[in-house]
């Protein structure tokens, strides 16, 4: 009996979008043993890779990353098709379709602080509008939108500034 | 990386991004934190507070009047009049109040339920 491969051609951008994914999944990880004063405000350090793949490599691999991230990432925290999951989700793809309309603007004028402050913005407007129609069917969770804001506003500035010096860095070598 | 050196990762619009964004949180403490949504139900007959409901508990209560039983409903958030011996039902079918100072009256039966809110809107001033 002859053993039968199946042989899976890999192409260099799926190594190159694999690789990535992976680094935004450790961070993942790392972010949820983090503990957090309230739920839903945290770092978000796994938008630095997807945000830096996004300038590198165009938006289809930001997308890429960003998706696989957070299925990825939920399965290995056991909240796969968990209420988290689907906010997380929400967060992801409201902050991607931000990001692909905001990487247009112009590049001497705007960088990655930019971006990532705005991507922050919509992360926690998609998950929040989700939350109020689905989770929360009540305005009491608006209350909490200015702690939200505050946290994407610093959060989001440190993460740009991250990316913009790691953005550097490559760029330099 | 010299410490410092990290203002020269802003590029001029991304002051302007960030000081939008500030301005934007410091606009959203007093709007969010004064609170639109309702926080007591307020049960009234002939103008006398007959009960006050906290809106985070379920509960539903029932009160007298001139023409039998009004059951009142509270659930996270909002509250009802479930039933009222009324010929029209008005302000059974007014549904489920939401908002602070909506107002459900139940006139033969002299009964209304008010929200309020943690500071009250008015609905109008005049001098």
């Amino acid at each position: 009996m002859t053993a039968s491969v199946i042989e899976l051609p890999v192409t260099a951008d799926d190594r190159r979008i694999a690789r990535y994914a992976a680094a935004a999944i450790a961070l993942t990880i790392a972010e949820a043993s983090i503990p957090t004063p309230l739920p839903g405000v945290k770092p978000g350090l796994a938008n630095i890779i997807v945000l830096m793949v996004l300038m590198r490599h165009g938006w289809r691999d930001a997308v890429w990353v960003s998706l696989l991230r957070v299925v990825a990432g939920s399965l290995l925290v056991g909240q796969f098709l968990a209420p988290g999951f689907f906010l997380s989700l929400c967060g992801a793809l409201a902050s991607l379709s931000t990001l692909v309309v905001a990487v247009r603007l112009p590049v001497r004028w705007f960088g990655p602080v930019s971006l990532s402050v705005l991507g922050a913005f919509a992360h926690i407007a998609g998950q929040l509008l989700l939350a109020r129609i689905w989770l929360v069917p009540h305005d009491g969770l608006f209350f909490m939108v200015p702690l939200f804001a505050t946290a994407a506003l610093a959060f989001g500035v440190i993460n740009g500034l991250i990316v913009a010096a790691l953005l550097r860095e490559t760029e330099s070598k | 990386m010299k410490t410092g050196d990290w203002t020269a990762l802003m590029r001029p619009g991304d002051w302007f991004t960030v000081a939008i964004g500030l301005a934007l949180v410091i606009v959203s403490y007093p709007l969010l934190w004064r609170g639109g949504a309702a926080e007591k139900a307020v049960v009234r007959r002939d103008g006398v507070v007959v009960a006050e409901l906290p809106l985070n508990i379920s509960k539903r209560i029932v009160v007298d009047g001139p023409s039998g039983a009004t059951v009142i409903e509270v659930q996270p958030g909002r509250a009802r009049v479930l039933s009222d011996p009324g010929p029209r039902q008005y302000c059974v079918k007014q549904g489920w109040l939401t908002q602070a100072n909506a107002i459900a009256i139940c006139a033969p039966s002299h009964l209304s339920l008010a929200l309020t809110g943690r500071s009250p809107n008015h609905d109008s001033l005049s001098y």
